[in-house]
């Protein structure tokens, strides 16, 4: 089951980038540049669905003490700090060229770097913790508290500034772009969320044999 | 006992402490006039980049006073065993959260009432009619960070690294209420009424309410052990 996740990712991956060079058109401004579109835009909504799950995870265990409950938490939080990094890294790449600088403080640049850091500080009481079931407890709590911020930081960084091109997929009316960006784009997406799945598949059962050693 | 005299108990206890001992309010009024020292060295006299960055630097006087005051909520119990006996506390312990939280709102409050009037005194503005609208806008952003300080303070009084993980925990998820204090605090010390703020103010008070209420729903889970 997970090694078939793991072959479905790969594959996803496979076609994905072969789709986001050989199938989506060259960028008339931004020239291949803006073929990191393709990596950047599924990594950061990925990470959504990370800390989605993350937040759940963390409701779920608070109700039922099931251990199952907060490993998931403990790996959708690693994945998704991960690819939030890598999302952040990837769309700095492609800023410089296109708007001339590594970072600049737009709303959703700005928003991106608080969930990042918000998160890392999640990981990081994970690890000052020894003993699980409190560091269980602890995260959770945390974890619930992170994602009802996150709408607060949204409307905060939003009004404070915005400067970002609008969404391109999830916008009021649909998306308007040709299908031959739009594939290239959904099958990435694709791919990302199962590599997601397959990590933290991975992940939750190397948590297991963990606590199973310790025990 | 009522809930809200339970509640009440324990912020009578942590304030009466505080007034014999005074061992956190002397050490934070030192603090905060050190910082405006360190605020003048670092701006210079110009006074209009002064003027610019001055509600932003209020704020970072009073947060920086804040992590100080907030970090120690749960040190009383901690340092002097005391821990057992607060969980021994009889009925919902979210009343004891709520204690704790009065009794920290009413410290930084009396701390930013005076570094407010520090600055008054040493930047010269002029508060005048922006008096009430900046009492509103203290008052909520307080309660945003004390609320989630209070909670996050009884998350790490009793792990390795409290000092370090519990600003590293409390600032990101206190961004929303930094922003609409600073945003609100340079609109009102402009003149504009706080009508002209009203979408921070509004900000704040969903951000306390989702702060507060989530705290009294998840403080039983934090104090288990």
């Amino acid at each position: 089951m997970v090694k078939t996740l793991g072959w479905l990712a790969g594959a996803g991956l496979l076609v994905g980038l072969i789709m986001a060079f050989g199938v989506a058109p060259r960028e008339v401004t931004q020239g291949n540049v803006q073929r990191i579109m393709y990596v950047h835009v599924p990594l950061i909504l990925a990470s959504y669905v990370a800390f989605g799950v993350l937040a759940i995870a963390s409701v779920v265990y608070l109700a039922r003490r099931h251990p199952a409950a907060d490993r998931v938490a403990h790996a959708s939080g690693e994945v998704g700090v991960l690819f939030v990094g890598l999302g952040i890294a990837t769309g700095s790449i492609w800023g410089k060229p296109t708007w001339g600088t590594w970072w600049t403080w737009d709303a959703r640049l700005t928003s991106v770097a608080i969930l990042f850091v918000m998160y890392l500080g999640y990981l990081l009481l994970r690890g000052t913790i020894d003993d699980p079931e409190r560091a269980a407890r602890y995260c959770a709590v945390l974890g619930i508290v992170a994602a009802l911020d996150i709408p607060l930081v949204h409307f905060s960084v939003y009004w404070w500034r915005t400067l970002h091109q609008p969404p391109s997929l999830m916008k009021p009316g649909g998306f308007t772009g040709s299908t031959s960006i739009l594939w290239p784009l959904l099958i990435n997406l694709l791919a990302f969320v199962l590599l997601y799945a397959y990590f933290v598949a991975r992940r939750v059962r190397l948590l297991r044999s963990e606590a199973e050693v310790t025990a | 006992m009522s809930y809200a005299r339970r509640a009440l108990a324990i912020a009578w206890k942590d304030l009466a402490v505080e007034r014999r001992s005074k061992e956190t309010l002397n050490a934070l009024v030192f603090f905060s006039l050190l910082l405006l020292f360190v605020f003048q060295f670092t701006l210079g006299s110009d006074r209009e980049r002064l003027a610019a960055v001055l509600p932003g630097v209020l704020w970072l006087g009073f947060v920086l006073s804040a992590l100080l005051a907030l970090g120690r909520t749960f040190l009383v119990e901690r340092e002097h065993d005391c821990w057992e006996g607060l969980l021994l506390a009889p009925g919902d312990k979210s009343a004891i959260y709520l204690g704790k939280l009065v009794g920290n709102l009413a410290l930084m409050l009396l701390v930013e009432a005076l570094v407010l009037g520090l600055f008054v005194v040493f930047f010269d503005i002029d508060l005048g009619r922006a008096l009430p609208g900046l009492l509103v806008v203290v008052l909520l952003g307080t309660l945003g960070l004390a609320a989630v300080g209070t909670l996050f303070a009884a998350m790490t009084a009793n792990i390795r690294a409290r000092e370090l993980l519990f600003p590293v925990l409390l600032l990101p998820v206190q961004v929303p209420v930094l922003l609409a204090t600073v945003k609100a605090t340079e609109g009102l010390l402009q003149g504009e009424p706080l009508g002209a703020v009203a979408h921070w103010v509004k900000l704040l008070v969903a951000a306390d309410t989702i702060y507060v209420v989530l705290s009294l729903l998840t403080f039983d889970v934090v104090l288990e052990g």
